[in-house]
C-alpha cells in the first residue's frame, strides 16, 4: 500500500516538473457587475492552477500570470469569465449575473466542485432557507427540504432531539448520518445554533464514500459563517420572540361521561357501579387543561465580521431560551453559543483557517412518551379528582393503577437539569506549491462535559403503591460525562488541465479519528438539604458509585483511513470520479480491522454536446450515476472480546458486595458492515433556467449487517449486565425515488416568486435477519405484552406484528361460530384466525402496519413584492402508521371520547368494542390500536417587511427587516393522538405513542438588522 | 526563489508521506475494563468472580414465585388476565413453549452456570492458599443452578469447568437428567467436604448447605437411603428449630438458627423492569404484595401468587402456622383500618411469608427492591425431607421419620398432642401433608407433587406425561440450532 502511494506521489511530481510555464506578466484590473458597481471578493484564478487572488472592496485585483495562461473570474451568482493573457495588461471585466447557479461551489469532501461538475446526489440548503424558518434546531430546517432526508421529532419538548435518516433505515442499530460541522464530527446537533450556519450539504449516494467510515448513512456537511476578505466591519443582529402552544388536546371524557362509562363497564363486569349519582359529577377536572401551558421562546444573535486584504474574521454570540408547553417553566432549554473564525493568508500560497464554537446549554425535562409520563397521566387521570384537596395538597390518585398519578403533583416534584459545555474547534493550513499542488492539513476537535443532576425528595408519595413514590430518604443523582474527540486530516491535491480540455484532480490523503470519554454515575442517599438546589453529595448518608458495581465506564474508539480520489472531466462534459478508501477501525478484532471501500461516479452533461445546440426549453441537462461500497463500524467498542464490565453484586452480612462479571459476549469474528449503494439521476434546468429539476433513483443494500440478535440463553447472556454479542447477520434494502423541482420567476422589477417541491418515495425491506428465530423484537405495548414491533425478513424494518381484527361480535351465534377466542363475548373485538387452527392465539399475528412513511414531500413558496416578503412551507408524510398506546385501561382510568361510540348492543357499531372491567381480550395488540399516521403540516408561514435602501443607506444600515411567523401552523391528519409526527426514533419500536409530547405551534415576531 | 519552492514542495510531500505511513497500530486499543480472558491473576480476582457467580441466586425469586403459582397452593393474580401472560398460563396449566417467564428461568439459571464455570475453567491458573474454598463455593453454585434447571426442564445441556461461548450453542446437546444429577452430586460432595460448617460472613455457603442440597438432589431421584444419610448429617449439625414460627419470615428472623441456606437480598439497590435479575432485592415480594395497599405493617404490591381457600382450610385447629403463612386481607383490613384493591383472581389471601413489609428502604423501584431473604433450605424442610427419606427408603426407619416429623409439628402446635403415630404409607401421607403446610408459599409444592406422582390428582389442569416438566422455550430451541427435542407433550 505504502509503495503504491509513493509511486503515485512520484508520478504527480514528474508531471508537474515537466509542465511548461511561460514568462510571467503582471495583470491588473477591475471587476464590476452589469450596472458598473464594483464587485469585491471575486475569485481570480489562473486556470488549471490554484494560484490566484480576489478583488478588493473596490473590485480591484492584481496578479502575476504567465503568457498564454487563462484567467478565470468567478463569483457566486455570476457567470464565470475566462480571459487569455498575452501580455501585461489592465482589464475591465464585467460579470454577467447568472440565474443558474451551476458554478456554485459545493463542498464534496476534501475539496470542492462546481454544481455542474458534481457526479453525486448532493443537496444544498442555504442559510437563507434556514433564516426563513427560525428553527431552534437544525434538523427542523432540513425537514421536508431535501428529498431523501427524513426527519422525525422524538418529542416536542424544548431541546429534544430529532432522528435524521437519509434514504431509509438500514439497521436496527445506529442509522445516523455522519454530520460534520466545519469538518468536525458532531453527534448532538442541539449544541449548534442554526443562525451560525452558512450552508448545509447533504451527500446521499456513493460519492459520500470519500468519507468512508460511517458515511454509509449519508453525510451532512455543515459550514458555519465566516468572515469576508476586503470587507469593512459588519454587524448582523437577528432576534425573535415566540409564543408556543399545543396543537391539540385529546378529547377525553368529562366527569359525568366518565362516571357513566365506568358504571357501564362495572355492570358488564358484574360489579357494583361506583358512581350511583351521576348528576353530582359535573364536568370535573380536565387534566390536559391543567398540564398544557402557553410558553415563551426567545432568541437573539449577533455576528460581527469583516476582513482585510489577507485575512477575514467573524465573531458571534447567540442566546436561546425556550419553555415547554407541558409544565411551563418546569421544562426549559436554554443555550448560549459563542463562535469565532479567523482566516489568514500567511503567504500568497500558505493559508491558515480556524473556527471555534463554544456552547453552554441547560435542559430541564419531564417524563414523556412512556407509561406514567405526564401526558400519559393527564389522559388517564380520572376527571373526578381535583388537582388539590381541601388542605391545598396535591390530590392522591388512588385506585388508578400503579403508574397513573396526579400529573400536576408529578410536574411539581420533578427536579432535574442537564447541563452541557462544549467546545468545537478547527485549525487548518493549506499550502499551494508548484502551481498544481495543494497540501492541506486540518485538525478538528470536540470537547464536552455533560452534567446531569436529578433529585427525589424525601417521602414523596403519589398514592398507595405508585411506582414513582420515594417514601424513604431523599435521593440525589449525579451523572457526569466527558467526551473528547479529534479528527486529523492530511491530504494532497493535484489539479491540472491538459490540452485545455482534460481537467484532472487527484487527491491523496489520510485521516485519523479518535473519540474517547468517561461516564460517572453517583447516587447519593439521605443528602443534606431538602430541595434540589441545596442537594449535594457531600455529607450524604450514602453514596453509590457505579464504577464499584460494574467497573469504570470509559470508551476509546479510533479510525485510521487512507484515501485517494481521481476526478476527471473532459470539457466539463464527461465527468468521472473514483474513490478508494482503506479504513481501519478499533471496533474490530485484529483480523478484521481494515477494509477497502471503492466507489465511483460518472456524469454526462448532455446539454453541452455540440449536437444538442441551444435550447430555450432545456437549458441544462446532466445525467449521472454512482455506485460504491461503503463500510460501517457503528457499534460499541470491543465487541470482539469480552470485558468484565457487568454487574456481579451480592449481599453478604447484609451489605452489598461488588464482584466482577463478564459483560457482552464476545464475537471475535465481527467485521465491517458493507453497504452497496447505487444511484442514477439527472439534474436539469428548463425555460431559461427558471425551472430546476433533479430526480434520482436509488437502491441501497446493506449486507453483513452489524446487529445484536437474540442468542441462546445457555451462553449466559441474561446475566445482569451481560448481553448478546454483535454479529454480522442480516441484510436490509432501501430503494426509492426522489424528485425535486423549483421554479424562480421575476415578474417585474418589484415582484418575484419561487416555488419548490420535493418528493421521496421509499421502500424498505429486510432481506434477512441472520439469527435462528428469524426476527428481532422491539418496542412495548400496553402492559405485560410481547414486544409489538419486529425486524424480520420480507417486511419493513420495525413493522407491527399483531392480531388482525374483523369487526365486533354482534351475536352469540357469531361468537360460537368463530374460532375459540379467550373470554370473547358480544361486543368484543373479533380476531382473524390466520392459521385456521380454530384458536385465536399468538400464532395468528401478522403484519398490521409499519412506521416508515411510503412517501414524504415538501412544498415551499416564496413571494417578494417591493419591500414585502412572504414564505410558506409545508410538508407531508404518507403511509406511516402509529400505535396508540397511551390508554392505561385500568378499571378507573379515564378514556378518550371515542369510547362514546362503543358497542352497546347488536348492530350498534362494528368498530369500537364494549366497555367492561371483566375479562376480555380487547386489549391484545391488534390493528384496532394501529392508526394511519399520514399527515400534512403547514410548517411555517412568514411575512416580512424590509425598509427601503434609500432610507437606510444614509444611516449606514444594510438591512432592517421585521417579520411575523407561525411555525407548525396546522396539521391535517386522521391520527387521534397528539401528534402524527410522533416517533421515538427507534428502528424497531418507533411509532408507538405513549403520550408523545406534541411539537408546539409557535407564533413568532422577529427582526433582522444588518449594518 | 524557485529552488526554495521546489525544496519546500518536497518537504511537504515528505511530510505527507510520513503521515500516510502513520502506523496501523493507531487502531489497536486496549480495553479499559479487564479482558475476561486475562483475568484470575490473584486471589482477589477469584473472590470477585465468585461474587458474580453468587449474584444469580437472587434471580431465583422467579423460580420460587412461579413454582408456587404452578402448584395448588396459589393462583396467579396480578392486575388482569393479560398481566404477565406467562404466569397466567402456568397457573392454568395451559403454558406452551412460548413463555417469557420460563425463558427467564432458563436464561438466568444458565447465566449462573456460566459464571460458576468461568471460575472453574480457570481454576488452575493462579495458586493461593484457600483456593479450594472458592472452588467449593463455585461448585455448589453450579449444582444449585443445575438443580433448578433439571427440576424445571429435565435434560439440559451440561457444561463442566468451561463456559459455553458464542458458537457452542450449535454443538451442545441436552444431557440426560441422570448425568446432570451425577455432576450435581459430585459438586455437592466436594463442597460438603471442603467448606466449613459455619462461615464468618452471613450468606456464604456452608458444608451444611451443600449436604442438605445433596440430600434433596438424592430425594428428587428417589435415592432415599443416600438422602437419609445426607439429611441425618445435616440434622446433627449446628442447626436448631426456631421456637416461634412467626418470627422466621420477618426481617429479624433472617439467617436464624434454622437457616441452612438463604438467598440474601437487600433493599439498598434496585433495578428496573428491563432487568429484574439485576435487582439486589427480592422481586417476588413486590409481585406478591397487596394491591394498592394502604395501612400498617405491609407495603403495596402487585397481588400475584394469591393462596387459595383450600390451603387455608387445610390447617388443623391450633396450627400456629396458618396465620403466619396466609394473610386474610379482608379481616386484617377490617381490624387495622387498611385499604387495598382487588386484582385478578383475588382470593382474599396473601402469601404472608413473602409480601412487602413497611419500613424497608426499597431504594430504586420500590416494588422490586424488597429486602426479604429467601429461606431456601431451612431445618424444618430438611426434617421433613429426612422423614420422607427414612420412611420411603428400602429398609424404612419410621421411628426416626416420626421423630423428625413430630419435631416440626410440635413447634407448629406448641405441644405434643398433635404428634403423629402412624407408620408406613399412612406416615408417608402425613409427611406429605405436613410439607405442604410447613412450606406453603416457599416454592416447593409443585415439585414435591411431581416427584411423588401426586400432581395430577391435586393440580387442576395438570396433564400426566406432560406437565411434570416445563417446556423448553421454543425460541431457545431455535437459537441453539433447532436440534433439540421438545419435552414430552409440548408441541413446537
Amino acid at each position: 500500500m505504502k509503495s503504491i502511494l509513493s509511486l503515485i506521489v512520484f508520478g504527480l511530481l514528474v508531471t508537474t516538473l515537466f509542465s511548461q510555464t511561460g514568462n510571467q506578466v503582471r495583470v491588473t484590473g477591475t471587476v464590476t457587475d452589469m450596472t458598473g458597481l464594483p464587485l469585491p471578493g471575486v475569485n481570480v484564478i489562473v486556470k488549471g492552477t490554484s494560484s490566484g487572488t480576489t478583488t478588493d472592496f473596490d473590485g480591484l485585483f492584481s496578479l502575476d500570470a504567465a503568457q498564454q495562461q487563462t484567467l478565470v473570474f468567478s463569483y457566486l451568482g455570476f457567470q464565470s469569465q475566462e480571459i487569455l493573457i498575452s501580455k501585461a495588461t489592465n482589464l475591465n471585466i464585467q460579470l454577467l449575473e447568472d440565474a443558474s447557479t451551476l458554478d456554485e461551489v459545493v463542498v464534496v469532501g476534501y475539496g470542492t466542485q462546481t454544481k455542474k461538475e458534481i457526479t453525486g446526489a448532493v443537496s444544498v440548503v442555504s442559510s437563507e432557507t434556514i433564516e426563513n424558518q427560525n428553527p431552534v434546531r437544525i434538523e427542523q430546517a432540513l425537514q421536508g427540504r431535501v428529498a431523501g432526508v427524513n426527519i422525525s421529532s422524538n418529542s416536542g419538548s424544548p431541546g429534544s432531539a430529532s432522528t435524521i435518516s437519509i434514504r431509509g433505515i438500514s439497521t436496527n442499530g445506529d442509522n445516523r448520518p455522519l454530520i460534520l460541522v466545519d469538518g468536525a464530527v458532531i453527534e448532538d446537533l442541539s449544541v449548534i445554533n442554526p443562525n451560525d450556519i452558512e450552508s448545509i450539504n447533504v451527500l446521499k449516494d456513493a460519492t459520500a464514500g470519500i468519507y468512508g467510515v460511517r458515511a454509509a448513512n449519508g453525510v451532512i456537511l455543515i459550514t458555519t459563517k465566516g468572515g469576508r476578505k476586503n470587507t469593512d466591519l459588519r454587524v448582523d443582529i437577528d432576534s425573535y420572540v415566540g409564543l408556543q402552544e399545543t396543537t391539540r388536546k385529546l378529547p377525553v371524557l368529562n366527569a359525568t361521561e366518565y362516571g357513566a362509562i365506568i358504571n357501564e363497564a362495572y355492570v358488564a363486569g358484574n360489579q357494583t357501579p361506583p358512581y350511583p349519582n351521576l348528576g353530582s359529577l359535573g364536568q370535573g377536572t380536565n387534566w390536559q387543561d391543567e398540564v398544557f401551558r402557553q410558553a415563551l421562546l426567545s432568541d437573539v444573535n449577533a455576528t460581527v465580521y469583516g476582513g482585510g486584504k489577507k485575512s477575514a474574521y467573524s465573531v458571534g454570540a447567540g442566546y436561546l431560551d425556550q419553555d415547554g408547553i407541558v409544565g411551563g417553566g418546569a421544562v426549559n432549554f436554554n443555550r448560549f453559543t459563542g463562535r469565532g473564525s479567523y482566516d489568514l493568508d500567511i503567504l500568497d500560497n500558505l493559508k491558515f483557517s480556524s473556527t471555534a464554537i463554544y456552547t453552554h446549554s441547560n435542559r430541564k425535562t419531564l417524563s414523556e412518551n412512556a407509561l406514567g409520563s405526564v401526558l400519559f397521566n393527564a389522559v388517564n387521570m380520572a376527571p373526578t379528582f381535583n388537582v388539590r384537596d381541601a388542605n391545598g395538597d396535591f390530590t392522591i390518585a388512588n385506585g388508578l393503577g400503579n403508574e397513573v398519578i396526579n400529573p400536576i403533583a408529578q410536574i411539581a416534584n420533578t427536579f432535574n437539569t442537564n447541563e452541557v459545555d462544549k467546545i468545537t474547534g478547527t485549525v487548518g493550513l493549506s499550502y499551494n506549491f508548484w502551481d498544481h499542488f495543494t497540501a492541506e492539513s486540518r485538525y478538528q476537535f470536540n470537547y464536552s462535559e455533560v452534567r446531569g443532576r436529578s433529585f427525589l425528595p424525601e417521602g414523596l408519595n403519589f398514592g398507595d403503591g405508585k411506582v414513582f413514590n420515594n417514601l424513604g430518604v431523599n435521593q440525589y443523582f449525579v451523572n457526569d460525562s466527558f467526551f473528547r474527540d479529534y479528527t486529523f486530516d492530511n491530504f494532497l491535491t493535484y489539479k491540472n488541465t491538459f490540452a485545455d480540455d482534460h481537467n484532472v484532480t487527484v487527491l491523496l490523503g489520510m485521516s485519523a479519528f479518535k473519540t474517547s470519554g468517561e461516564f460517572y454515575n453517583f447516587t447519593g442517599r439521605d443528602v443534606p438539604g431538602s430541595t434540589f438546589g441545596e442537594a449535594s453529595l457531600d455529607g450524604a448518608g450514602e453514596v453509590i458509585d457505579s464504577r464499584d458495581i460494574s467497573g469504570p465506564n470509559e470508551f476509546d474508539q479510533r479510525l485510521l483511513s487512507y484515501f485517494t480520489r481521481v476526478q476527471y472531466n473532459y470539457k466539463q462534459r464527461y465527468l468521472l470520479s473514483a474513490v478508494v478508501r482503506r479504513d481501519g477501525s478499533s471496533n474490530f478484532g485484529p483480523e478484521n480491522k481494515f477494509g477497502y471501500f471503492p466507489s465511483a461516479s460518472i456524469g454526462w452533461v448532455v446539454s453541452d454536446e455540440p449536437f444538442y445546440g441551444n435550447s430555450d426549453f432545456l437549458n441544462f441537462f446532466k445525467m449521472r450515476a454512482s455506485y460504491g461500497i461503503l463500510g460501517n463500524d457503528r457499534i460499541g467498542a470491543f465487541g470482539y472480546i469480552s470485558t468484565l464490565n457487568a454487574e456481579g453484586t451480592y449481599v453478604f452480612d447484609n451489605e452489598l458486595v461488588n464482584g466482577v462479571a463478564a459483560g457482552q459476549l464476545s464475537n471475535p469474528e465481527i467485521k465491517w458492515e458493507r453497504q452497496k449503494t447505487f444511484d442514477v439521476g439527472f439534474d436539469s434546468r428548463l425555460f431559461n433556467n427558471k425551472i430546476d429539476i433533479t430526480a434520482d433513483y436509488f437502491k441501497r443494500r446493506t449486507d453483513d449487517l452489524l446487529l445484536i440478535p437474540q442468542v441462546s440463553g445457555i451462553l449466559g447472556v441474561y446475566a445482569p449486565g451481560a448481553g448478546a454479542p454483535i454479529v454480522n447477520a442480516g441484510s436490509v434494502e432501501n430503494s426509492g425515488f426522489e424528485f425535486a423541482i423549483s421554479y424562480n420567476e421575476n415578474i417585474s422589477e418589484d415582484a418575484s416568486f419561487n416555488l419548490s417541491y420535493n418528493f421521496t418515495a421509499l421502500k424498505n425491506e429486510v432481506i434477512a435477519v441472520g439469527n435462528e428465530s428469524g426476527f428481532i423484537p422491539g418496542g412495548s405495548f400496553g402492559f405485560g405484552q410481547e414486544a409489538p414491533a419486529r425486524m424480520e425478513a420480507g417486511f419493513p424494518i420495525g413493522y407491527f406484528y399483531g392480531l388482525q381484527t374483523d369487526g365486533i361480535f354482534q351475536s352469540q351465534a357469531e361468537v360460537d361460530a368463530h374460532a375459540t377466542q379467550a373470554d370473547a363475548t358480544l361486543g368484543d373485538l373479533r380476531y382473524v384466525d390466520q392459521n385456521n387452527d380454530g384458536i385465536i392465539d399468538g400464532d395468528d399475528r401478522v403484519n398490521i402496519g409499519d412506521p416508515i412513511p411510503d412517501v414524504t414531500m415538501g412544498l415551499n413558496l416564496g413571494f417578494n413584492y417591493k419591500n414585502f416578503d412572504f414564505t410558506a412551507y409545508a410538508f407531508a408524510s404518507i403511509g406511516n402508521d402509529i400505535v396508540r398506546s397511551y390508554d392505561r385501561n385500568q378499571n378507573l382510568t379515564n378514556k378518550t371520547n371515542y369510547v362514546l361510540d362503543r358497542w352497546t348492543g347488536p348492530g350498534s357499531t362494528n368498530s369500537y368494542p364494549r366497555v367492561t372491567i371483566g375479562p376480555n381480550s380487547n386489549l391484545l395488540f391488534s390493528d384496532f390500536y394501529v392508526e394511519d399516521g399520514s399527515y400534512l403540516r403547514l410548517q411555517n408561514v412568514q411575512i416580512g417587511y424590509s425598509f427601503g435602501n434609500d432610507v437606510l443607506d444614509q444611516l449606514g444600515i444594510r438591512k432592517l427587516r421585521f417579520y411575523l411567523a407561525v411555525t407548525n401552523a396546522f396539521t391535517l391528519s386522521e391520527y387521534k393522538g397528539y401528534d402524527p409526527s410522533a416517533s421515538s426514533g427507534s428502528p424497531i419500536g418507533g411509532g408507538i405513542d405513549q403520550g408523545f409530547y406534541p411539537v408546539p405551534r409557535t407564533y413568532t415576531a422577529g427582526m433582522n438588522f444588518k449594518f | 526563489m524557485k529552488k526554495i519552492k521546489i525544496y519546500l514542495g518536497f518537504l511537504v510531500i515528505l511530510a505527507s508521506v510520513l503521515l500516510i505511513a502513520c502506523s496501523d497500530d493507531f487502531v489497536n486499543v486496549d480495553p479499559i475494563n479487564e479482558n475476561s480472558e486475562d483475568f484470575f491473576n490473584s486471589e482477589e480476582d477469584y473472590q470477585e468472580a465468585l461474587v458474580g457467580a453468587y449474584d444469580l441466586l437472587q434471580a431465583t425469586y422467579l423460580n420460587v414465585m412461579v413454582g408456587e403459582i404452578a402448584s395448588d397452593n396459589t393462583v396467579s393474580g396480578g392486575e388482569s388476565a393479560t398481566d404477565t401472560p406467562g404466569i397466567q398460563q402456568i397457573d392454568n396449566m395451559t403454558h406452551t413453549p412460548v413463555n417469557q417467564q420460563l425463558r427467564d428461568i432458563w436464561g438466568w439459571m444458565f447465566a449462573g452456570v456460566n459464571r460458576a464455570n468461568y471460575i472453574l475453567e480457570f481454576q488452575d491458573k493462579t495458586e493461593f492458599s484457600g483456593k479450594d474454598q472458592v472452588i467449593a463455593q463455585a461448585r455448589f453454585l453450579r449444582a444449585y443452578y443445575y438443580f433448578e434447571l433439571v427440576k424445571w426442564f429435565g435434560d439440559v445441556p451440561l457444561a463442566v469447568d468451561q463456559r459455553l461461548l458464542f458458537g457452542d450453542q450449535f454443538n451442545v446437546d441436552r444431557t440426560p437428567k441422570a448425568e446432570v444429577y451425577a455432576q450435581i452430586e459430585e459438586d455437592l460432595l466436594f463442597a460438603a467436604e471442603t467448606l466449613p460448617a459455619t462461615q464468618a460472613e452471613q450468606g456464604r455457603i456452608t458444608s451444611g448447605a451443600a449436604r442438605a442440597l445433596l440430600g434433596k438432589a438424592y430425594l428428587y431421584q428417589d435415592k432415599f437411603a443416600e438422602a437419609a444419610t445426607a439429611f441425618d448429617l445435616v440434622i446433627a449439625g449446628p442447626y436448631t428449630l426456631v421456637t416461634d414460627y412467626s418470627t422466621i419470615f420477618e426481617q429479624a428472623g433472617e439467617n436464624n438458627s434454622e437457616s441452612i441456606f438463604e438467598v440474601q437480598y437487600t433493599d439498598k439497590e434496585g433495578a428496573g423492569f428491563g432487568c429484574l435479575q439485576c435487582s439486589e432485592g427480592n422481586v417476588a415480594v413486590g409481585f406478591n404484595g397487596i394491591r394498592n395497599y394502604s395501612g400498617p405493617v405491609f407495603d403495596s404490591g402487585f397481588s400475584f401468587n394469591m393462596p387459595v381457600q383450600e390451603v387455608y382450610d387445610a390447617y388443623e385447629v391450633g396450627d400456629t402456622r396458618r396465620d403466619v403463612a396466609l394473610l386474610d386481607i379482608e379481616a386484617f383490613a377490617a381490624v387495622n383500618g387498611a385499604s387495598y384493591s382487588t386484582g385478578y383472581k383475588h382470593t382474599g389471601y396473601y402469601n404472608r411469608k413473602y409480601i412487602a413489609r413497611k419500613g424497608d428502604a426499597n431504594l430504586g423501584d420500590a416494588n422490586l427492591t424488597n429486602p426479604n431473604n429467601y429461606r431456601s433450605i431451612r431445618l424444618a424442610d430438611v426434617l421433613l425431607m429426612a422423614a420422607e427419606a427414612n420412611n420411603r427408603k428400602t429398609s424404612p426407619d419410621d421411628a426416626k421419620a416420626r421423630t423428625y416429623l413430630n419435631r416440626v409439628r410440635q413447634r407448629a402446635f406448641g405441644d405434643t398432642n398433635h404428634d403423629i403415630s402412624a407408620s408406613g404409607s399412612a406416615l408417608t401421607d402425613f409427611i406429605y401433608a405436613e410439607r405442604r403446610l410447613e412450606l406453603v408459599g416457599e416454592g416447593h409444592r409443585f415439585f414435591d407433587l411431581v416427584r411423588t406422582g401426586r400432581a395430577a390428582q391435586n393440580i387442576e389442569g395438570f396433564q400426566t406425561n406432560k406437565n411434570e416438566l416445563f417446556p423448553i422455550p421454543d425460541i431457545e430451541i431455535q437459537l441453539a440450532g433447532n436440534r433439540w427435542e421438545q419435552n414430552q407433550g409440548y408441541t413446537n
